[in-house]
């Protein structure tokens, strides 16, 4: 469902659900003292559940090509189910698994629905970069929204470099 | 002795259908599985293995139960000490040769019967290699290997040679027969070619939808009949025509057909 439902409204359920009001809001501030409504952590559950198909798709499809008899291979020789996921199935879909992660992380930085709704845009505590970019652009301080903007390319722009030097085995060759 | 019984249903390609075996088979001898593709072979190395359940079944191995339905006695594939070859050798692509081997033999290995199974498959020069680097024969040998280091009661080889051409799959099939022999190793073996067959099995299971429609010494089970007279001739078996009553082998390169 997070893939396909516009952003606000994702953000909107998240809202009425983490609502002071709501039994769940009251359950976690009594046990955990924990409030997720216009705060850093509502802020990072959202954007997690927000983000999840982006990791899973990646990393599911990959891990449903890999051959059964691996992990069959792997179950025979006593090890059990936890040992074959991190010893033989994940080591095995890296690359997957980088895409996936870089995807994600693509994704939430870029967010603006869900992260304005949760958040509330509270400077200092719930303001993120795709916000604070808009709201310099409303101020028409083109300057600042101009910087920004540089500065989120530059990263996603990093990240997704060494993805690729990555997956290819390029660092490894520099580095020889 | 080893003992097997098993019931299971299967979805084949023509339905459904019953995969009843029931067999005994004498120990550090191999026995192969001979039959067409989707008789139940594959199926029934799963439910040996401890990775699937039939629905009935008995499997005693050197008078150890490993799986009796009725008692709900069912060993894990750890508990019954069995390695498995599967037909694409299921090497590990993020460990190279050592690591595969290793790995297989668990926390506490031994590292001299590490050595002593690279040296015996002669992989010393290539342990270090991962085995999307080796080719169809080395990664034979590597999952031979890494089947060894765990000790098994029952070692289970699935085609293990089907993907060989024929000059290393002789020699792949003649190192196995001295593996075996050196290893004392009770193998069950799925296998379509005769010619492996009648060279490696001590005895064999024909299977056909699910059932042993013959078993028996090689000879016996491809012809029909126990030939009396001996006569020693090293040969390659390319096909038996029973109802022709004709084998056609090959003698230093030629074809022979000889009616029986």
């Amino acid at each position: 469902m997070p893939l396909v439902l516009p952003p606000t409204v994702l953000g909107f359920y998240f809202l009425i659900t983490f609502s002071p009001n709501s039994w769940l809001s009251g359950l976690l501030n009594d046990w955990f003292d924990l409030k997720l409504v216009f705060s850093f952590p509502g802020l990072v559950i959202a954007s997690v559940i927000y983000s999840l198909p982006f990791m899973v798709h990646p990393v599911q499809s990959e891990l449903s090509s890999l051959l059964t008899s691996l992990r069959e291979a792997s179950l025979v020789m006593g090890k059990s189910k936890r040992t074959t996921l991190f010893k033989v199935l994940l080591p095995n879909i890296k690359p997957s698994l980088l895409t996936g992660f870089v995807l994600t992380f693509a994704h939430t930085v870029g967010e603006f629905g869900v992260v304005l709704m949760i958040g509330g845009n509270i400077p200092g505590k719930t303001k993120v970069a795709s916000i604070a970019i808009y709201d310099e652009v409303e101020a028409l301080n083109y300057g600042n929204a101009n910087q920004y903007s540089l500065i989120l390319f530059a990263i996603t722009f990093t990240i997704l470099l060494l993805v690729y030097m990555v997956n290819r085995n390029e660092i490894k060759r520099w580095w020889k | 002795m080893i003992e097997i019984t098993l019931h299971k249903t299967l979805n084949g390609q023509k339905g459904k259908m019953n995969l009843d075996l029931d067999f005994k088979v004498n120990q550090n001898q191999i026995t192969a599985l001979y039959g067409p593709s989707g008789a139940g072979k594959t199926t029934a190395f799963r439910i040996i293995s401890g990775l699937l359940m039939p629905e009935k079944g008995k499997i005693i191995v050197n008078g150890e139960t490993w799986l009796d339905t009725s008692k709900k006695i069912v060993l894990t594939p750890k508990e019954r000490k069995i390695a498995y070859v599967f037909q694409d050798y299921a090497l590990f692509p993020n460990m190279n040769v050592e690591n595969n081997i290793l790995f297989a033999a668990g926390k506490n290995p031994d590292m001299n019967k590490v050595k002593e199974l690279i040296e015996t498959f002669h992989l010393s020069d290539l342990k270090n290699q991962k085995p999307q680097n080796l080719s169809g024969g080395q990664q034979q040998r590597v999952a031979l290997a890494r089947a060894l280091i765990q000790e098994p009661n029952l070692l289970l080889l699935d085609e293990p040679l089907a993907a060989l051409d024929n000059e290393i799959c002789v020699r792949l099939q003649d190192f196995l027969l001295e593996i075996q022999e050196r290893y004392a190793l009770s193998i069950l073996l799925v296998s379509h070619d005769i010619a492996e067959i009648h060279k490696l099995a001590k005895h064999v299971l024909h299977i056909q939808e699910g059932s042993i429609v013959k078993s028996g010494r090689p000879v016996e089970v491809f012809t029909g009949k126990v030939s009396e007279n001996h006569l020693n001739v090293y040969a390659k078996i390319l096909f038996i025509d029973t109802s022709r009553k004709q084998i056609t082998v090959l003698v230093n390169q030629e074809r022979l057909f000889s009616m029986y």
